[in-house]
């Protein structure tokens, strides 16, 4: 993840991207009895021992780092499911609909929730497939856009992290130099061919 | 099918729990560190959740007085964390910013409304001492024609020394609702002419500027 270690203020750090993850919801169950917990961010509970209950993730994981519940694995880590996203994502172009933090949450219950993971090497290793196929694409798409603006459909927050900076830049200058061409355009009417880059003279490089 | 339909509960889900002043400030802290220029304070937002921060610290206290278990002091006291960190980091972004384009906030009516009054004197106070250390420093000792912290020189016609936020930024955006045409200004028409939902979208800032105002996309 090179070029996000700088402190341009509009980046987001990946721990502020954890962060957010945090906050989705993760079913958990608990072990102990404890009253509803209110938060300033919401409600939750009460918590009775086998009871199943819906509480954001960084409040599952410190129950579980306390040994105080089990996290129930999200439906779309489960093997079947990985491993039919997993073969879409290497036969479609398109991103498939994964949550927007899987990155995230999948690492958070791998460094934390490990017991809790049925076939956890299985999981993990589908898992880094689906990211590594996806970031291929990512930067294959990067190869590709040209126009002022760009969509993706199902891209995940660390994806768009990572490629926010480089790809922003990269928009603006095409931004730029597209408003510049059409300036010279209008001055220079009757010059209709289109500026194509690689139709510019090349500079001959100096011998070595 | 699963996947899809869970993502949907999930979003049901997120309508319900955005409504809490949180889920409220979370989106304006990633909308403010995202946007290249400075967005209107969140005062009524701020003033709120800084009760709520307050309401807690209080409880926090009666927790230790009446020996509640130290499990659940904890959670709360991480609950409490969450929140400050995300207040603190929401107005020190805008602190930043404020920095950043300091003498362009102050000459600009429409900027400094949109500061809340301690932004305000800070804005002032900050401009006070650079200018005068940048007086001490260095262009006191300049030529007179070029003593002004604003302009180059004394012939330049506009302030060219003053940094703009530059709103040509391309930033990564999610409509939360299918938008036409009329959401966005018409003098960007040619640029863009819809979003749909949930697409993430690469896109000028300036084009996006007005259903951001009116809250109909988050910046992401």
């Amino acid at each position: 993840m090179a070029g996000q270690s700088d402190s341009t203020m509009s980046l987001f750090s990946s721990e502020e991207i954890e962060f957010m993850a945090e906050d989705e919801m993760t079913e958990i169950v608990p072990n102990l009895r404890m009253d509803s917990l209110n938060f300033i961010c919401g409600d939750y509970g009460p918590f009775l021992p086998q009871l199943a209950a819906q509480v954001p993730l960084w409040l599952a994981l410190a129950l579980k780092k306390r040994g105080k519940c089990t996290i129930r694995l999200p439906q779309w880590m489960s093997v079947e499911n990985l491993t039919r996203v997993l073969e879409a994502e290497r036969d479609s172009h398109a991103f498939q609909p994964l949550p927007f933090h899987y990155i995230e949450i999948s690492r958070l219950l791998f460094d934390h929730a490990r017991e809790d993971i049925p076939d956890m090497y299985m999981v993990r290793s589908l898992v880094e497939d689906i990211r590594d196929v996806r970031f291929h694409k990512v930067e294959t798409n990067l190869e590709k856009f040209t126009a002022s603006t760009v969509t993706w459909k199902n891209m995940s927050a660390m994806e768009v992290n990572v490629i926010r900076a480089f790809a922003g830049r990269a928009l603006q200058a095409f931004y730029k130099h597209d408003n510049e061409q059409q300036t010279q355009d209008t001055d220079r009417a009757l010059d209709k061919q289109p500026q194509i880059p690689t139709d510019r003279p090349k500079r001959n490089l100096k011998p070595r | 099918m699963a996947t899809e339909e869970s993502a949907s509960v999930m979003d049901d889900y997120e309508m319900l729990i955005s409504t809490t002043d949180v889920a409220l400030l979370k989106r304006a802290w990633r909308n403010e560190k995202a946007a290249p220029e400075i967005l209107q304070f969140e005062s009524s937002l701020v003033q709120r959740i800084k009760e709520q921060i307050e309401l807690a610290e209080q409880n926090e206290e009666i927790f230790e007085a009446n020996n509640i278990e130290p499990l659940t002091v904890s959670l709360y006291q991480m609950d409490l964390d969450r929140t400050q960190f995300l207040l603190r980091s929401y107005l020190r972004v805008r602190l930043q910013k404020i920095e950043k384009y300091l003498f362009y906030v102050l000459k600009t009516d429409e900027y400094l409304n949109r500061l809340s009054k301690q932004e305000q004197m800070f804005a002032r106070r900050c401009t006070d001492d650079l200018g005068s250390h940048l007086d001490e420093t260095v262009l006191a000792k300049l030529p007179d024609n070029y003593r002004s912290i604003l302009k180059q020189s004394i012939t330049s016609e506009e302030d060219d020394m003053v940094p703009a936020p530059r709103l040509d930024t391309f930033v990564i955006c999610k409509a939360k609702q299918y938008l036409s045409g009329l959401d966005f200004e018409p003098e960007y028409s040619m640029e863009i002419t819809e979003m749909e939902r949930d697409l993430l979208t690469f896109v000028c800032y300036k084009f996006v500027k007005k259903p951001l105002e009116n809250g109909k996309i988050d910046l992401v």
